[in-house]
């Protein structure tokens, strides 16, 4: 499982604030913090107390950079946004996100071809939130549609089948589920698979177990990926098992250490 | 139409492992010995760089080997019976570029050696010869444990490969080899899940895991030769996938397991049909060699110079891509 760390974002108190005082030792520190933990990725939202995340995206990038060569996901509903992240980014790159509406592909796709970067695709457009599978593979077919017409790589690609919280859409999740898996049969090399995990569990008293139970059986669906607290230690050992009993990795005893040791 | 060649790209690689040190890096070797660093599959130049070629080490002892068929013996002629001489030939006469010292002579059977005689004897061979070294026990646990740490303060500064460290019994070795700036060999059961977890255990103790080779025991042609094979493969899978505990070089004992199979060593005269044995064990240690090769091993430890001779031609044809 490809892990991306949720924690830098400025809706948390502690990034917000460290981002209006330009604190870059608190950046930082939550960067290591979530790589030791086991993210190979590392999520960066400025989040809504920014009023100028053009910039403030370009000075996380540089001061997580300074730090670490991890790949970051340069995390934006603003295009602009994501394009200032990219313009200063050493490190490889991940756009996060596209929709399916043609107006974000058409600037998103060719962006992350331009500058070499991954690209999240979510299944939602400007209508809203898919309310079954078959909504979400027809955004889904949408988005590998626009890559493959740019020329950018649908193994690059990784469809976010919109997670939805259980206490919201309990209907929804076996669809949620099932997305996962029917991605792959949209092209081939088939686009890889993604899901905003914390999602799940918003609202429920047992957020922890919600997450971990909900990662377990989506990467029995063959999920590629997912964002998510990498500090949360019983989530991420419950998916490095996951990945042990999908014989992704060698098992030895000590196989948690192992995979923290990569 | 032309047939497209599948590519495969990989993410990770073989650590690479230094052996021996020269005046430069605080030992006395003359050169030093590169192992590993592989970024495909053996031999699959297309998919990626293999930097460092396989090497032989020539298996030496610190007696006279007392069990070796006679056709090793007389391969070697009266100077097995000075072992210091035999491992001066193997560097003059037969140009080994590495040699593999193993401690017999300290096992309970075989003379008993104290730690402080081994360690002398390691001094006069470090005096006697100037490639890099490997040293393995005698393979009595408690011996070893008392001998090795001895050897490695002996050869502290030339950055030697030691074994070989066993699940059970690895600490005593794995901080020997620490203190004293060496390369640990990590003998795992024809088992790759305790290959991984003795990686684990080792680089634990602080000792990186760009030190440490996997000697992942192997059969002879004939004797288990494909399940070493085959262990081999899944870890070298992993590694190049990016499974940095057990992205190690390999150490392969051949010339032990060749010359302990029937077909070595069994004599023409008793099974006449088989061909003389003159050219039977040679056979059997070269084809157990290339195989192994062909698997990913980075060190075959060898007996026979006309066996030896034969390998580096395959190693020297298979580098030429």
């Amino acid at each position: 499982m490809y892990i991306i760390g949720e924690l830098i974002n400025g809706m948390y108190a502690n990034i917000g604030k460290a981002i209006n005082q330009k604190d870059k030792k608190e950046i930082q520190k939550c960067a290591l913090e979530q790589i030791e933990s086991g993210a190979d990725a590392l999520d960066v939202n400025c989040g809504p107390a920014s009023k100028d995340a053009v910039n403030d995206i370009q000075w996380l990038v540089e001061t997580i950079q300074e730090v670490t060569d991890k790949p970051l996901a340069l995390d934006s509903s603003k295009p602009k946004v994501i394009e200032s992240g990219l313009k200063v980014a050493k490190n490889k790159t991940l756009i996060n996100s596209t929709t399916s509406d043609p107006e974000k592909l058409a600037i998103l796709v060719p962006l992350a071809k331009q500058y070499n970067a991954k690209l999240i695709g979510i299944t939602i457009n400007a209508k809203g939130i898919p309310q079954n599978k078959d909504q979400r593979l027809e955004m889904a077919a949408n988005i590998v549609a626009a890559c493959l017409d740019h020329g950018f790589p649908a193994e690059d690609l990784y469809l976010d089948p919109i997670v939805m919280p259980v206490n919201v859409a309990q209907a929804q999740m076996r669809d949620i589920l099932e997305s996962i898996r029917d991605f792959k049969i949209i092209s081939d090399p088939a686009p890889k698979t993604v899901v905003g995990l914390s999602n799940v569990s918003q609202g429920t008293l047992v957020r922890p177990l919600v997450n971990r139970t909900f990662l377990v059986m989506a990467a029995a669906y063959g999920l590629d990926a997912a964002i998510l607290d990498p500090k949360d230690k019983d989530l991420m050992d419950a998916a490095i098992t996951s990945d042990l009993i999908l014989n992704k990795h060698i098992y030895c005893d000590s196989f948690l250490t192992a995979y923290r040791k990569k | 139409m032309a047939t497209e060649v599948m590519v495969e790209k990989w993410s990770g690689e073989v650590s690479v492992v230094s052996i021996g040190a020269t005046k430069a890096e605080g030992g006395t070797r003359s050169s030093v010995i590169k192992v590993g660093g592989q970024k495909a599959l053996p031999y699959l130049f297309e998919e990626g760089q293999l930097p460092y070629r396989p090497v032989i080490a020539y298996e030496v002892w610190d007696i006279s080997p007392q069990d070796w068929p006679q056709e090793l013996i007389s391969a070697y002629g009266a100077v097995l019976k000075d072992p210091l001489a035999w491992a001066q030939e193997c560097v003059n006469k037969y140009k080994a570029e590495l040699l593999c010292l193993r401690l017999q002579g300290a096992h309970p059977e075989s003379g008993n050696k104290s730690p402080q005689q081994a360690a002398e004897f390691v001094s006069q061979l470090l005096k006697k010869v100037s490639v890099p070294l490997i040293i393995t026990g005698c393979g009595d646990d408690a011996k070893d444990n008392a001998v090795l740490p001895a050897c490695c303060e002996a050869a502290k500064g030339e950055r030697i490969l030691v074994g070989s460290a066993v699940q059970d019994n690895y600490k005593t070795l794995a901080a020997a080899a620490l203190a004293d700036g060496h390369n640990i060999i990590a003998e795992s059961p024809i088992d790759i899940n305790i290959a991984k977890q003795l990686n684990i255990l080792i680089s634990d103790m602080g000792l990186a895991l760009e030190r440490i080779v996997i000697n992942p025991t192997i059969g002879a042609l004939g004797y288990g030769l494909e399940y070493a094979y085959s262990i081999m493969e899944r870890a070298r899978l992993a590694a190049l996938a990016g499974d940095k505990t057990v992205a190690s070089p390999f150490i392969c004992f051949v010339g032990q397991e060749a010359w302990r199979a029937k077909e070595a060593k069994t004599l023409a005269k008793e099974m006449p049909n088989w061909g003389p044995e003159k050219e039977r064990g040679i056979a059997w240690e070269a084809i157990t060699s290339s195989a192994l090769i062909q698997a990913g091993a980075d060190i075959l430890v060898m007996r026979h110079p006309l066996a030896i001779e034969k390998v580096q031609k395959y190693i020297g044809q298979l580098m030429e891509g």
